[in-house]
C-alpha cells in the first residue's frame, strides 16, 4: 500500500526542515564564529571589551551610566545620554520609552502616596515633562540655561493648559470659564507657570480630579529656540545602551569635568577632540563622542586622588 | 556638512549602490531558479528529503507543498521554544509561554518576525541560531520561490507546470541566500557586531555599578534578518542594539542588505520572460514610490513638528546619536517599505507624519520593493489590476505580457488585493471595542489607535515593526496578531499560485496596435497611481483617526 500524497509531503516537509536546521542553524553560525576567531575580527566578535587597571570595564559599544547609587551624576564623568534600559544602560532590558510625539499630559500621583515615601504605580510622567525635567537637571548642574520651548521656567515640567468653556465649529474656545495647569500638581507646584489665559485664572491640578474634557494647549513660551541643552541630552535614545554623546552635550560638560578633576579646561577640551569622531566617509551618520572611551581616558591622564 | 545634506548622500549611495548590483544579482538569481542542473550537494538533500528534483508540480501541489513546510515549520518552532530549558545553550531561561510561543513561531514562518518577546530575556542561543534564524532564512526563500513561480506562470504557455516548490526552496536558500549571509556577517563583524556562544560577561563600570555585556551568535543572525527582509532582532531594542547595529556604515550595510534581492528580483522577472525592459519597467514603479517615501519621512522627522520634537530640539527620542536623525528615517523607510520590520530607532516616538509614513509604506501592500518574492509577487498583482483597469478605460480585454487578464485572473487578483485591508481594518475594529484589546495602549488619544492600527498593519503586512509601547505580550494580542499574520501570509501566497496556474495554461497572446505597453513611463505611472489611490482610498479613514489628527493642527 502507498503512503497518501500528503503524508509523504508533510515527511518530506519535516525531512527538509531538520537538513536545513542543521546546515542554517548549526553549521552556518559555527563556521562564521570560526572565521571570526582570526585577529581583526576577535575582538569585536567577543564584544569590543575595554579595560581599566586590568579588569574588563565594559563594552567600548555599550554606553554606562555615570551616576552614584542615588542616581547624582558623578562629576568627574562625562555624562551618558537619559535611557530606558532598565534602571540605565542595562543590556538585559533594551529599549525605549516610546512614548509618542504628543505625550504631553501627566497623570499625577497620590500625594498620600508620595507623603508615605510610596510610589504611585498609576501616575505617567508625559514625555513632555520628562524632556523638561532632564533639561532642567542638566541646565544647574553643567550652569548653562536649562529652559525650553513648552517647558516651565521654575518647575520644570512640560507647560500645558486644560481650557474648559464652549468650543467654537473649529474647536477652539473663545471663553474660558476654567483653565488648569495640568502637569503642576497642587501642593508639589506653589504657583502656576502663568497666572491668567486670556482673562481666566489659572489653576493648579488637583489629584483624582479629570481634565479630559478641557482642550489641551500647550504654551511654547520664552525660551530660545535652540535650547543651550542639546536634543541628545534630553532625549532617550532607541536601545537604552548609546555609548555616545554628540560634541554639542559634551562641550557644556567640560568645564566641570575639569573643575572636578582640577584640570585645565583647555586640556580637557582637546581630549575630548580626540575622542569625538566625525561623520565616516564625511556623510555616514552624525558626529559624536564615545562616553566610555573618554571617561576611561580622563582616569589614565587626570586620575582623582 | 549639513545633516540634511549628510542624509541626501546617504540615501543617494544607498541607491547607486543598488543600482550597482541590480543586473549582476538579478541575473544571478535568474540563473538559480532557470538552472537545469543541480549540485552534488543538492541532489544528496534532495535524496535526505525524499523528492524528485525534476519532477514538475502543478498550482495546487506547489501551494500544499509550501503549506506543508510552512505547517512543519511552526509546529517546530513551537516546540523547541517550549522545550528550551532542556537544551543546550538555553542560557537558563524558562520555556516560552504558549500563547507567546505560538505568535512567535508563527510570526517567524511567516516572514513577519513581530516580536512580543524580549531576545535577550526570553531566548537561549539555540532557539535564536537552530529556530529563529532558520526560518530567517527559509521563510525569505519561500517568499522568493512562489514570487518565481508567479513569474513562471507568465512566462509558460499552455502548461500546468510550475516548478518543484522543493528545488526552488533549496536553491534559494544555498545559493542565494547563504553565501550573501556568510560573506555579510564577517563583515558586520568587522564594524563590531558579536559572534560567540558565551553567556556573556559581567562587568563593574567606571561608576562602580554591575553590567552584564549579553553574547550570543548574533552577526550571523543579523545578516540573514535584513538579507531575508524578515525583522526578527536578537534583542528587544533590535537594529538600535550597539552589538545588531554598531557602526554608522553597518547601519548602512544592513540597509542595503534589505533592499538588494526585493529589488533585484525585478531584473530576474525581466529575464525569465524574455523582456528586460518588463523587470525596469516594474523597479520603476518601486524605485519611484520608494524614493518619494523616504523623501517625505525624512523631510517630517528632520522638520520635527509636534509638542515633544520642538520642545527636545530634534526628534531624537528613540534615536541613537550614531545613526542621528536622518539616517534612522532612512532605515525606517527601507524596512517597512520591505517587509522587514527590524528598527535602528523607534517608531512610536517618531513625529505623526513620520510615524504615518511608516504605516503608509506597509498599507502599501510592502511592494516598493516589498519582501524577498512577496515584493515582486505583491507588484505584478498590482499590474494585473492596472492592465484591468486601463483595459476597462479603453473598452479593450487587459493583456500582460501575452496573457489574457480575464474574469478567474481578476477573481484572485482583487482577492489578493482586499485580503491584508480586510484583516488590518476588522483587527484593528475588533481590538478597540475590546477591553483586552485597549489595555495594550501605552499612549492615550489618537496616538493609542495609531500603535493599535500599526500592530494590526504591520502583522497582516507580515512587516513585524511595531510601534512598541503597544503592549503585545498578551494572550488577546499573541492571538490576533498571530491569525492576522497567519491569514496575511497564506492566502495570498494561495491566490498568487492559483493566478500563476491560471496564467500557465493560457496560450500567448500576440501583441497587436491596441496591446497597451507594459514597460513605458505611462505604466509605470499608470501602476504607481493605481496604487496609491486603492491604498488612499482604503486606509485614509483609518489614518485620519490616528497619525493625521495628532500630526494635523
Amino acid at each position: 500500500m502507498r503512503t497518501p500524497s500528503w503524508i509523504r509531503r508533510h515527511l518530506a516537509a519535516v525531512r527538509a526542515l531538520l537538513v536545513l536546521t542543521v546546515v542554517l542553524g548549526v553549521a552556518y553560525p559555527l563556521a562564521v564564529w570560526g572565521v571570526a576567531q582570526v585577529p581583526g575580527l576577535r575582538s569585536q566578535a567577543r564584544g569590543s571589551l575595554v579595560s581599566a587597571d586590568g579588569r574588563t570595564a565594559g563594552s567600548s559599544l555599550v554606553g554606562q551610566s555615570f551616576t552614584d547609587r542615588s542616581g547624582a551624576a558623578i562629576t568627574k564623568y562625562f555624562q551618558s545620554r537619559p535611557s530606558m534600559a532598565g534602571d540605565g544602560y542595562d543590556p538585559t532590558a533594551t529599549g525605549a520609552s516610546n512614548l509618542g510625539p504628543e505625550s504631553i499630559v501627566d497623570t499625577l500621583p497620590d500625594p498620600r502616596l508620595v507623603a508615605a515615601g510610596k510610589t504611585d504605580e498609576k501616575a505617567r510622567t508625559s514625555l513632555l515633562t520628562t524632556v523638561c525635567t532632564r533639561s532642567k537637571a542638566v541646565g544647574a548642574l553643567e550652569g548653562v540655561d536649562g529652559s525650553r520651548p513648552f517647558c516651565t521656567r521654575d518647575s520644570g515640567v512640560g507647560a500645558v493648559l486644560a481650557v474648559f468653556g464652549d468650543r467654537d465649529r473649529r474647536g477652539r474656545v473663545p471663553h474660558p470659564t476654567r483653565v488648569i495647569s495640568v502637569n503642576e500638581q497642587d501642593g508639589v507646584v506653589k504657583a502656576p507657570f502663568v497666572a491668567e489665559y486670556d482673562g481666566v485664572r489659572v489653576e493648579l491640578a488637583k489629584y483624582g480630579e479629570d481634565y479630559s474634557k478641557g482642550l489641551v494647549v500647550p504654551v511654547r513660551g520664552d525660551a530660545p529656540g535652540r535650547p543651550a541643552v542639546p536634543a541628545d541630552a534630553v532625549t532617550a535614545s532607541g536601545s537604552g545602551l548609546d555609548p555616545h554623546i554628540s560634541p554639542a552635550y559634551a562641550e557644556i560638560q567640560v568645564r566641570r569635568v575639569a573643575e572636578a578633576r582640577h584640570a585645565d579646561v583647555a586640556a580637557i577640551r582637546r581630549l575630548v577632540d580626540r575622542y569625538t569622531s566625525g561623520r565616516d566617509l564625511g556623510f555616514l551618520g552624525e558626529p559624536r563622542v564615545n562616553v566610555l572611551d573618554l571617561n576611561l581616558a580622563l582616569d589614565r591622564r587626570y586620575p582623582v586622588r | 556638512m549639513s545633516t540634511t545634506v549628510a542624509g541626501a548622500l546617504f540615501a543617494a549611495s544607498l541607491v547607486v549602490a543598488i543600482a550597482a548590483v541590480y543586473r549582476p544579482l538579478g541575473d544571478h538569481m535568474y540563473r538559480v531558479y532557470a538552472g537545469t542542473r543541480h549540485r552534488r550537494v543538492e541532489k544528496a538533500l534532495y535524496r535526505l528529503v525524499g523528492v524528485r528534483p525534476d519532477a514538475e508540480q502543478t498550482w495546487g501541489v506547489y501551494a500544499r507543498s509550501v503549506l506543508a513546510f510552512s505547517v512543519v515549520s511552526v509546529l517546530f518552532l513551537y516546540l523547541l521554544q517550549r522545550v528550551q530549558n532542556h537544551l543546550v545553550l538555553s542560557l537558563g531561561f524558562k520555556p516560552v509561554a504558549s500563547d507567546q510561543a505560538w505568535n512567535t513561531a508563527v510570526s517567524f514562518v511567516t516572514n513577519t518576525n513581530w516580536q512580543s518577546y524580549s531576545g535577550e530575556t526570553t531566548m537561549g542561543h539555540l532557539v535564536q541560531m537552530a529556530g529563529l534564524a532558520v526560518q530567517n532564512f527559509v521563510s525569505a526563500a519561500v517568499g522568493m520561490a512562489v514570487a518565481i513561480a508567479l513569474v513562471r506562470g507568465f512566462a509558460r504557455k499552455r502548461t500546468d507546470q510550475l516548478g518543484n516548490f522543493w528545488v526552488d526552496l533549496v536553491r534559494g536558500v544555498l545559493r542565494i541566500l547563504l553565501p550573501i549571509a556568510f560573506v555579510g556577517a564577517l563583515v558586520l563583524i568587522a564594524g563590531g557586531l558579536i559572534q560567540n556562544f558565551g553567556s556573556g560577561h559581567d562587568v563593574t563600570t567606571l561608576a562602580g555599578r554591575a553590567q552584564h555585556l549579553t553574547g550570543g551568535p548574533v552577526a550571523s543572525q543579523e545578516v540573514i534578518k535584513e538579507l531575508g527582509t524578515n525583522g526578527g532582532g536578537f534583542y528587544n531594542a533590535n537594529s538600535a542594539h550597539p552589538f545588531e547595529n554598531a557602526a554608522t556604515w553597518t547601519n548602512w550595510f544592513e540597509i542595503f542588505l534589505i533592499l538588494c534581492i526585493p529589488f533585484s528580483l525585478c531584473r530576474t522577472f525581466g529575464r525569465m520572460v524574455g523582456q528586460n525592459r518588463q523587470g525596469y519597467a516594474i523597479v520603476s514603479v518601486m524605485a519611484t514610490l520608494a524614493v518619494v517615501s523616504l523623501v517625505l519621512t525624512n523631510v517630517f522627522q528632520l522638520m520635527h513638528h509636534g509638542t515633544v520634537p520642538v520642545a527636545a530640539g530634534a526628534s531624537m527620542e528613540g534615536v541613537e546619536t550614531r545613526f542621528g536623525v536622518s539616517d534612522s528615517a532612512t532605515f525606517a523607510s527601507a524596512t517597512t517599505l520591505t517587509s522587514t520590520g527590524a528598527v535602528d530607532s523607534f517608531h512610536d516616538s517618531y513625529t505623526s507624519l513620520g510615524g504615518m509614513m511608516t504605516m503608509f509604506n506597509m498599507m502599501l501592500g510592502e511592494v516598493a520593493p516589498g519582501g524577498t518574492g512577496s515584493g515582486l509577487y505583491g507588484m505584478l498583482v498590482l499590474a494585473v489590476i492596472t492592465v484591468f483597469v486601463a483595459g476597462l478605460m479603453v473598452g479593450r480585454t487587459p493583456e500582460y505580457l501575452g496573457k489574457k487578464i480575464g474574469a478567474r485572473e481578476m477573481k484572485f487578483a482583487s482577492l489578493y488585493f482586499l485580503t491584508t485591508p480586510m484583516l488590518v481594518l476588522f483587527a484593528t475594529g475588533l481590538a478597540l471595542a475590546l477591553d483586552a484589546g485597549r489595555a495594550g495602549m501605552l499612549n492615550g488619544g489618537a496616538h493609542g489607535l495609531s500603535e493599535v492600527l500599526y500592530a494590526f498593519t504591520s502583522a497582516s503586512n507580515n512587516n513585524g515593526s511595531a510601534f512598541a509601547g503597544l503592549s503585545a505580550n498578551t494572550v488577546f494580542y499573541n492571538t490576533a496578531t498571530a491569525l492576522c499574520m497567519a491569514f496575511g501570509r497564506f492566502v495570498p501566497i494561495v491566490l498568487v499560485l492559483a493566478l500563476a496556474g491560471s496564467l500557465a495554461r493560457q496560450g500567448g497572446t500576440p501583441e497587436s496596435d491596441g496591446t497597451l505597453p507594459t514597460h513605458r513611463p505611462q505604466f509605470v505611472g499608470l501602476v504607481a497611481g493605481v496604487t496609491l489611490v486603492l491604498v488612499a482610498l482604503t486606509f485614509l479613514p483609518a489614518l485620519a483617526l490616528g497619525p493625521l489628527a495628532e500630526g494635523i493642527h
